[in-house]
């Protein structure tokens, strides 16, 4: 890329200066930019802004879809809060938020340092490379086609997970994962970190890369074992790539819809229901809209709240990084 | 072996790791070969043992998958082309023409980008509704366009901040207006970013489900990812037709994979950290 930059900007030092054409333009100069704004401005307020209004606007109204909503103040969200079907759905979206956000962090982590530190080191970079694209696979697999493949994996008779626990002679431990209203919530879980853990993965491991070998060295010169040169240099050096990584996943937990909608319905009874597909069912099933504008009214704000926070420890992070504190090795 | 366990444990266990990540895909592809009979005397563990097509065959012509597979390119092509442009547009006034009040539009931005669809879903269907483009292949362009674009717009605004100001008042000197500097300076200078927010926008278009679920009802414009969902969301199929339809919604996803990897690894880095 720089040599492009470079030789571009060769040639344009080489011209004529125009010196007219500059005074000429130099008013307006600035502004004049915001025409480029124009396009995406119309886009976005016909596709977002007023979608979001009008959202907004009905969560305060009575409406199911036809005839013109009718105001009823806050009363959707005093519904809610006597909603034990909404507090669900929410107390499930914690358990996506360790299911996608926390622990493929924490699992990622290790990995990529193991990956990276170890086995890149050791046995060359095509074997990390290889590895990495096996944890990395899943990701681009569509949400649905992963539901699929795992509900039918999971399937009461005949499911493989069932089959390999009967050849193993672990038959009493088959279950119904999917049916069983005690265990249904843990599968989709587990489902969820099979399919989040390779973004954390392949992040940590570019951001690894711009760690200065010399750290490790010098940790090992002086002793440092494998546990602690990841503690005191590995996981300090990645910081902001794992405040990023933690805040994106938490977002995309709370976010999450066709892993659930394709696995289990939200059922059975409920017990794998989160926010975004009870909004969704509500919508187009219940048609209660003004309803199910609140849900996920609540539902934005929640995620907006999570993106500032997490925007903020990010900046602190940086904030403290740049304060000369000095190397600890 | 054991001589292995012993002298490399740590890799013995991350390439087990490994394996049960791609495990699924081998059982699914050993699936889908087996006839229904043999599935079911055998059971999903034992290996095919012969190539029956049939299934794979019989799965395509009844979902009508080619259309699917047309339906899917279309929509993510489009969106990847025009939300890349858009994308451009965008952040050549924000990044480099440092428009007034640049903070504020790349934080409106960036919230669009944190939005949840759950918050747009309805009045999206609503207003297609009205305007006669719901159940249109091109509703679900122009929406995912949009959203794609305020993905793009938050990275490229940073990328282009950083863009060399010296190139860009050389060739003003030159007397290129800004659409010039724009397409013969500035878009082919960052072809490497572009070519990484091309492939992530198709990757993810191609991935969505929400939003083309709610506006694409009618077969003939159902993308790959919605077809074989609604189909696994009413319990219709039989095991032999699950695999049928889990091959095909992989090997996409494994094409991609294998042409994209490269850019797909590299374009995260770029992402996650400005």
């Amino acid at each position: 890329m720089t040599v492009t930059v470079e030789r571009t900007g060769g040639r344009g030092r080489g011209r004529v200066v125009n010196s007219t054409r500059r005074q000429g333009s130099s008013g307006h100069r600035r502004d004049s930019y915001t025409l480029f704004l124009l396009p995406g401005a119309v886009a976005f307020l016909a596709v977002i802004v007023v979608p979001f209004l009008m959202n907004t606007g009905v969560s305060f109204t009575d409406w199911r879809g036809v005839g013109s909503p009718e105001w009823s103040g806050l009363a959707n969200y005093r519904a809610l809060l006597d909603d034990s079907e909404f507090w669900t759905s929410f107390r499930h979206s914690l358990f996506m938020v360790v299911a996608m956000a926390a622990v493929p962090t924490a699992v990622g982590l290790v990995l990529a340092a193991a990956l990276f530190d170890y086995v890149g080191k050791r046995f060359g970079s095509r074997w990390a490379a290889v590895l990495r694209a096996c944890f990395y696979l899943p990701q681009v697999l569509p949400i649905a086609v992963a539901g699929i493949v795992w509900s039918w994996i999971l399937a009461p008779d005949n499911g493989s997970l069932n089959e390999v626990l009967k050849a193993v002679g672990l038959g009493s431990w088959q279950q119904d994962w999917l049916g069983d209203p005690d265990i249904a919530l843990y599968s989709v879980m587990g489902v969820m970190v099979w399919v989040q853990l390779g973004f954390p993965l392949v992040v940590f491991m570019a951001g690894l890369q711009r760690v200065d070998p010399q750290l490790y060295e010098a940790a090992e010169l002086d002793g440092a074992g494998w546990w602690r040169r990841f503690r005191h240099i590995t996981v300090p050096q990645i910081r902001p790539e794992i405040y990023v990584v933690l805040t994106w996943c938490t977002i995309a937990a709370l976010k999450v819809f066709g892993a659930v909608y394709v696995l289990t319905k939200g059922g059975p009874g409920g017990a794998t229901n989160v926010p975004s597909y009870f909004s969704f069912t509500t919508f187009f099933e219940k048609t209660q809209v003004g309803y199910g504008a609140a849900v996920s009214t609540v539902l934005t704000v929640i995620i907006l709240a999570v993106s500032l926070i997490g925007l903020k420890v990010q900046t602190r992070a940086e904030d403290a990084e740049d304060a000369p504190t000095g190397v600890r090795t | 072996m054991t001589t292995a366990l012993r002298r490399y444990p740590v890799l013995i266990a991350l390439v087990l790791a490994a394996l049960f990540m791609v495990v699924p895909f081998l059982i699914v592809a050993v699936n889908a070969v087996k006839s229904p009979a043999e599935y079911s005397a055998n059971g999903p563990l034992s290996l095919p043992e012969g190539l029956y097509l049939d299934g794979i065959k019989d799965f395509w012509e009844r979902v009508d998958f080619g259309q699917k597979l047309v339906n899917s390119v279309l929509i993510s092509g489009s969106v990847a082309a025009l939300a890349v442009v858009l994308s451009v547009l965008n952040a050549y006034a924000i990044g480099i023409g440092r428009i007034r009040g640049r903070t504020w539009v790349l934080a409106f931005f960036v919230l669009a980008n944190m939005l949840p669809q759950e918050a747009l879903v309805y009045p999206v269907y609503y207003l297609s509704k009205e305007a006669g483009l719901y159940d249109t292949r091109l509703s679900v362009i122009i929406v995912f366009t949009v959203i794609q674009a305020a993905f793009g717009t938050y990275l490229l605004s940073s990328v282009l901040g950083q863009f060399p100001r010296e190139i860009i008042e050389a060739a003003r000197i030159d007397g290129a207006n800004k659409w010039q500097v724009l397409w013969r300076i500035v878009v082919p200078v960052s072809r490497p970013t572009l070519g990484v927010l091309l492939v992530f926008f198709f990757i993810w278009t191609w991935n969505e489900f929400l939003l083309p679920l709610v506006m694409l009802i009618s077969n003939d414009n159902q993308t790959v990812s919605v077809a074989l969902g609604v189909l696994q969301g009413q319990r219709l199929m039989d095991a032999t037709m699950t695999n049928a339809a889990a091959l095909l919604g992989v090997l996409p996803a494994l094409v991609f994979f294998l042409a994209f990897q490269r850019t797909l690894t590299r374009g995260i880095a770029v992402g996650a950290v400005k």
